[in-house]
């Protein structure tokens, strides 16, 4: 990229040290940009170059890891996925993301994301022993992958919980991000946690809470439309508790493939390996067993 | 120790760069605290029939002064809004006239921008029931 070709955009980061026992800032810099470069790209110079005592967290740079989640420019935005130019501001103002505690400058504590997300059990629960001691893979349709498959595409950035109005006055919501992990198993038709899953999402502070401000999914870096889960849940456990839920048995284990051989197919060779021989007299003598 | 970035009641007001369902979330929980708030000065203004009839036609004649009318009026916006935008709440929060799940291809095509359109019907529906009520209340005698 030629010199010319660059802009210079002022960075107004949020500082703050809960080491130090200091006041929160607000410090600037300026950077030198080119097209293509994100805010990370931003954060990385500004690092490297002007002060290497701003903390952020970063990993992968492309919106697969989750990490650089922060207010940008008013917005709860990936900074790895948010390009500088396409702000159209002189000032890139950098904030950490709302309603999680600050440990230092743009790094939040998702702890309380973390929490809630295991609280609601975000895995496949089933009454039989498959999962313990699994035979076979399990059939689903292709309708019933696109039931779920949507919400399963989260990253666990918290952006949806820095954009909820709700989560901003009540500590104790499950937020729009477990709600969403909740519904993407409980609409699994593998699953059987429904009953589990209730006691802890039927509650003034779990499903409930939720009034569909729908800032959650405009957020969403991914898509996965945490709102459209939540409401989709409500109805889910109305159903539930009218007895109006169509009860349907979990995903049972594909069936296992026919044994007889089709006598247009010539049979195969014997093995000339010698590890193939042993593994063959190994079952032969399980067999004996 | 961090440092908390909860924004609070701040976080309803502040609503950035969001959609209008974020204001609405916002103006339902402000009408609905407001509605509440007139639910015990109503039961108040009533409770003044116990004070004889004098006391009651000067409350009476009280309600009937422009200031109070224009507070009746801003009551009845409240009311109206609560209640049309409640409707919405109670079939978009069973699941309805928000789509299907779909996968997600950019640019997402979101529940949200789904469900818009009913936004925009019930905000004219809305704008109408205010605009008739203003004509009762402001122009029509009585």
């Amino acid at each position: 990229m030629l010199a010319e070709d660059q802009k210079k955009v002022v960075f107004r980061i949020f500082r703050f040290n809960s080491g130090d026992g200091g006041a929160p800032r607000f410090q600037e810099y300026t950077v030198p940009v080119q097209k293509g470069m994100t805010v990370l790209d931003g954060l990385v110079y500004i690092k490297e170059n002007l002060d290497g005592t701003i903390a952020y967290r970063s990993s992968c740079r492309m919106g697969i890891c989750g990490s650089c989640g922060m207010i940008i420019n008013g917005f709860p935005q990936l900074a790895c996925q948010t390009q500088i130019l396409h702000l159209e501001s002189q000032v890139v103002e950098v904030r950490p993301l709302s309603n999680y505690p600050v440990i230092k400058d743009v790094v939040p504590d998702l702890s309380s994301l973390m929490r809630n997300h295991t609280a609601v059990r975000p895995y496949i629960i089933r009454l039989d022993d498959e999962k313990e001691r699994p035979t076979r893979e399990y059939l689903q349709s292709p309708q019933e992958l696109e039931a779920y498959l949507q919400f399963a595409y989260c990253i666990k950035c918290g952006l949806c919980l820095a954009a909820c109005p709700t989560v901003a006055t009540d500590a104790s919501f499950l937020g729009p991000q477990a709600l969403a992990a909740a519904y993407r198993y409980i609409a699994d038709s593998r699953d059987s946690g429904m009953e589990a899953r209730a006691p802890i999402l039927d509650t003034p502070h779990g499903v409930w809470r939720c009034h569909f401000a729908g800032a959650c999914t405009e957020a969403c870096p991914k898509g996965v439309d945490p709102a459209l889960a939540i409401q989709l849940l409500k109805r889910a456990l109305v159903l539930r508790t009218l007895r109006l839920a169509r009860v349907q048995a979990p995903a049972p284990v594909a069936p296992p493939l026919a044994p007889a051989p089709r006598p247009d197919i010539p049979k195969a060779p014997e093995p000339t390996v010698a590890l193939v021989r042993e593994q063959k007299s190994e079952g032969v003598e399980e067999r004996r067993s | 120790m961090n440092r908390s970035n909860r924004l609070g009641v701040r976080g309803w007001v502040w609503a950035g760069r969001f959609g209008v369902e974020r204001y609405l979330y916002t103006l339902h929980r402000v009408t609905g605290i407001g509605l509440v708030i007139y639910l015990f000065l109503h039961i108040y203004e009533t409770g003044i029939r116990l004070q004889g009839r004098e006391a009651w036609e000067a409350t009476m004649a009280l309600f009937r002064t422009p200031f109070f009318v224009f507070l009746e009026y801003v009551l009845f916006v409240g009311f109206i809004f609560h209640a049309v935008n409640g409707l919405r709440l109670i079939f978009t929060e069973l699941g309805y006239a928000l789509g299907k799940p779909t996968r997600p291809v950019y640019p997402y095509r979101t529940s949200v921008l789904r469900h818009r359109p009913v936004v925009y019907v019930i905000m004219i529906l809305m704008a109408i029931l205010i605009v008739l009520g203003g004509v009762d209340i402001f122009l029509l005698p009585g």
